[in-house]
């Protein structure tokens, strides 16, 4: 009995942490309707700040905590209300999330770069108890820590004035009231932007509260990678709540801290299970529960009765550029290919043409993003998964069966593209944001389990991959990369044209009318998802092939770097094929230019995190917009064209969509 | 047999009735009005016997087969075609590309190694059946613009288009007069009126526009809070007190 209440007792700390970000989700899910996956990033720039003040600073505990707490982390979350989230109201969710994903791709790294230092320890941070080491005594021998008692004792005070405010303070009725339906509140003369802020600010706290609060608990506190790691675990126990109840979120957070406590106490230790069960506990319960949770795919729909007002999200720019400016984008894009290819072979040393190399993988992976993306219209998080299935596939079917490499990287490729399918078909029941989330859980159990087992990523050891032959030197190679992705970027430029492409699009323009014809939606998108990670995993092996060899420390295939292809694609553009060639060659070049101007890597990260905002406003992309507004602006000044008419159909698209004829529909019955 | 048989449909949503055993009958070929005053329940049925809500009882039997229980885009495969009230076209597409489309649904042929061989492009038959479609609603001059384009009112003859593409034994029409003015919505019943002629397709009207109504259905439903209050000819039934009471005398004050 004494064992079994002191396993709920280890897990209960890790409970409450999960609970305070379960809790900031389902607020500003509430509020805003914005998934933010940037709450484990916000704690962990609130565990930072505690830490710079109280270890490098001096400070004492109380004050490093109060400070980080009460006002950095509520003031980090009113930035991003005014600065970004406020401007995203009408946007649509998986745009919001798009958002809030770069934010959680650029946000650690602001923190590691500009408040902790790049390679500046970050060891022994204390609790904010005055005795960290503290042991405390209970009922059945059990004990606590001073570290455990100011987790759970901060936490039952955090939730009891989270409860008093939702029950005689007037802003919590406001915003309850907000929650239902925030146009309905602000008719009632309620300033939704101010309530809406305020649950910003408060869910933010709640984050930092828990990056505080866990700090303690990580040896160092490293890149953040530990804290995005909890974000996660806390995304399940949203679901779990089924994004509703803050009550259910309490609950949950410490049933899944508590369950994780009990499996590490009770699994032998060094088993199998206990190795790799109570890691994978978070994002297996996640992926659970977006599949099996009743009421989780009800609580997505929009329950706001004037939900109708606003004007409907409009679809990615799809066919809609002018002749000119496709014609004007190949020749430029064929240019500066040939151009770059020519460099290679006479001036370019072998950094370099690794450097271009890596691009040209990087874009062949980035092109399964074009399609599942940019055709299908999902948002997967688990293209650096499939690319791993790719690469470490191609490993081991060569050392296993002992194939050549070029069968078995289309092998690899085909093995992810099953998986891709077989993962699409539950997740696509979900749809939206949570179609996402199943594919991020998926990346992570990636991650954190498979990699880790021997027949996977040859455990301990690199699994060595071999280049086809007489490609060993990198000049050839590189040239049988760019065939690779002229071969790819074809298929999926035919693929678009073709059928399929054009069952996608009419998907996307409307899913109601495209099923009133007789398209089934499911079957569309399972091939997008398959053709998407044949394509990841086709790059995967490619880029295997690149370096040699791969292990489980190979960061490409990992979550984080799923994240970063997406938000990257997404930035640039993730209609086009250029824009997914110009998004691998961004990713290897940018960091260069940064090192020769002397700036951090990480820079790169936080670049493309920040651009990523901009997906709501150009989703179809920065470098789309910025092209198409440069055509638009020659045209008119340069080549003076007469600016058409709307009527005829040939003037520029507009992009505010104000003369579209669904749009109309409501203009005209007004 | 009739062509399409509702029987008993039943729809609560959290204690409110919303449709009380309501059963219709559509023949082939023929054109149907379902009406009744705001609330009465119209889009509610509509939504029920397309598959987009789930009815807690009765049955609907299409063409002789049970699909209550069958996917929107099984039935759009067996010979449903609808339009919406409110308009939901392709974004980026043009008005033969809708029509394309639809056909190369109907037709099936569509598969991911033909695009990838580039053997997916319109075959002439299918652009010889979408130029016919074009030429039937009048819109060959806009044929190659974005949908986006378009007046609303051929905005809506393009949802006609793509849904006739779909060969639908019926058509079912969502308020397809609203947002159009009136001559628009003149010109609209004339080319419906063709079209049934030229397809023989049967159709199912729910409508506002009592005027639209009478010169295009030959049969009407009337509903009102749910209920069916009244059906049969079209003439009969504007006579009809009880009809004249729920949903005519409103429109007449």
């Amino acid at each position: 009995m004494s064992n079994f209440i002191a396993y709920i007792l280890l897990g209960l700390p890790f409970g409450c942490v999960f609970a305070l970000i379960a809790i900031g989700l389902v607020l500003t899910y509430k509020t805003s309707g914005v998934f933010n996956l940037a709450f484990g990033a916000q704690a962990f720039a609130a565990a930072a700040v505690y830490y710079v003040l109280h270890v490098r600073h001096g400070w004492p505990t109380v004050p490093a905590a109060v400070l980080a707490i009460v006002v950095f982390s509520p003031l980090i979350g009113l930035i991003l209300e005014l600065a970004i989230f406020r401007h995203m109201r009408t946007a649509s969710p998986l745009a919001k999330m798009v958002a809030s994903l770069g934010l959680l791709v650029a946000v650690p790294q602001m923190v590691v770069l500009w408040l902790i230092g790049v390679g500046k320890p970050t060891f022994g941070v204390r609790g904010i108890w005055w005795d960290d080491t503290a042991v405390y005594h209970f009922f059945f021998d059990t004990t606590l820590s001073g570290k455990d008692m100011a987790v759970i004792v901060s936490t039952v005070l955090a939730v009891l004035v989270l409860g008093a405010l939702f029950k005689w303070a007037p802003i919590g009725l406001r915003m309850r009231a907000v929650v239902e339906s925030p146009r309905m509140t602000e008719l009632s003369g309620i300033n939704a932007d101010r309530v809406s802020a305020f649950s910003w600010m408060l869910s933010s706290l709640f984050a930092g509260l828990a990056g505080v609060l866990i700090a303690p608990y990580f040896a160092s506190l490293g890149t953040g990678q530990d804290f995005i790691t909890l974000l996660v675990a806390a995304i399940a126990v949203a679901a779990f709540a089924r994004l509703r109840s803050i009550p259910m979120a309490l609950l949950g957070g410490i049933l899944l801290g508590v369950i994780q406590g009990l499996l590490q106490g009770y699994l032998p230790p060094g088993s199998l299970l206990a190795q790799y069960l109570k890691p994978a506990l978070p994002f297996a319960a996640l992926f659970l529960l977006l599949l099996f949770w009743p009421g989780l795919r009800t609580a997505l729909q929009s329950k706001d009765p004037l939900a109708g007002v606003d004007p409907p999200v409009l679809p990615p720019a799809a066919a809609d550029r002018g002749r000119g400016m496709t014609i004007a984008t190949r020749t430029f894009g064929i240019g500066v290919g040939i151009v770059m290819f020519v460099l290679a072979f006479t001036v370019m040393n072998d950094h370099w043409i690794g450097v271009f190399t890596q691009g040209v993988i990087f874009s062949v992976i980035f092109l399964s993003i074009t399609v599942i993306t940019g055709m299908g219209g999902q948002i997967s998080l688990a293209q650096a998964a499939f690319a791993g299935i790719g690469g470490y596939g191609t490993a081991q079917l060569v050392q296993v069966f002992n194939l050549p490499v070029l069968p078995t990287m289309l092998l690899a490729a085909l093995l992810a593209g099953v998986v891709g399918a077989l993962l699409a078909i539950p997740t696509l029941r979900l749809g939206g944001i949570f179609l996402s989330l199943g594919t991020l859980a998926f990346a992570l159990v990636f991650s954190t389990v498979f990699v880790q087992l021997g027949w996977v990523a040859g455990g301990a050891h690199a699994l060595n991959v071999p280049r086809p032959g007489g490609l060993a030197n990198d000049k050839p190679f590189l040239v049988y990369c760019v065939v690779v992705l002229i071969i790819v970027s074809f298929l999926v430029i035919l693929v678009r044209k073709g059928t399929t492409g054009r069952y996608l699009d009419a998907l996307s323009g409307s899913e109601t009318a495209a099923q009133s014809i007789g398209i089934d939606p499911r079957r569309s998108k399972i091939v997008a998802f398959a053709l998407s990670a044949a394509i990841a995993g086709l790059g995967g092996s490619l880029l295997a092939q690149f370096y040699t060899t791969v292990s489980a420390a190979t960061v490409e295939y990992t979550y984080v770097y799923g994240l970063f292809f997406v938000v990257i694609v997404v930035t640039l553009s993730a209609r086009t094929v250029e824009g997914a060639i110009n998004a691998g060659l961004s990713l290897v070049i940018i960091p260069e230019i940064l090192n020769f101007f002397g700036l951090p890597y990480g820079l790169t990260f936080i670049l493309f995190g920040l651009g990523a905002i901009t997906y709501a406003r150009h989703p179809e992309g920065i470098l789309e917009s910025q092209k198409r507004r440069s055509m638009e602006f020659l045209e008119k000044h340069v080549f003076r064209t007469k600016k058409a008419t709307a009527d005829d159909g040939s003037g520029p698209p507009s992009t505010n969509g104000a003369d579209r004829v669904p749009v109309a529909t409501t203009g005209a019955a007004d | 047999m009739a062509l399409l048989e509702a029987r008993g449909i039943t729809k609560r949503f959290a204690g409110i009735t919303a449709l009380d055993d309501v059963s219709i009958d559509v023949d082939a070929g023929e054109a149907v009005g379902l009406i009744g005053p705001n609330g009465a329940g119209k889009t509610t049925f509509f939504n029920c016997l397309l598959g987009i809500l789930r009815p807690e009882a009765g049955s609907v039997v299409f063409d002789g087969r049970d699909i209550t229980r069958a996917r929107i885009y099984k039935r759009a495969r067996l010979g449903f075609g609808r339009t919406f009230q409110r308009m939901e076209l392709f974004a980026g597409m043009t008005v033969r590309e809708h029509l394309l489309v639809a056909e190369r649904v109907r037709l099936g042929t569509g598969r991911l190694w033909k695009d990838v061989l580039n053997l997916s492009a319109p075959t002439a038959p299918e652009r010889e059946r979408s130029d016919h479609t074009l030429a039937l609603l009048g819109l060959e001059d806009v044929a190659d613009k974005p949908v986006e384009a378009l007046s609303l009112g051929r905005g809506r003859l393009v949802e006609v288009g793509r849904a006739l593409m779909t060969e639908p034994k019926l058509l079912l029409l969502d308020e397809p007069s609203s947002g159009l003015d009136s001559q628009e919505t003149e010109a609209l019943a004339g080319t419906l009126r063709e079209v049934q002629r030229a397809r023989g397709t049967a159709v199912l009207l729910v409508e506002h526009d009592v005027e639209f109504v009478r010169s295009y259905a030959s049969r009407l439903y009337v509903l009102d809070f749910g209920t069916l209050i009244a059906s049969g000819n079209t003439q009969a039934v504007f006579q009809d007190e009880a009809v004249r009471r729920a949903y005519l005398g409103e429109m007449v004050v």
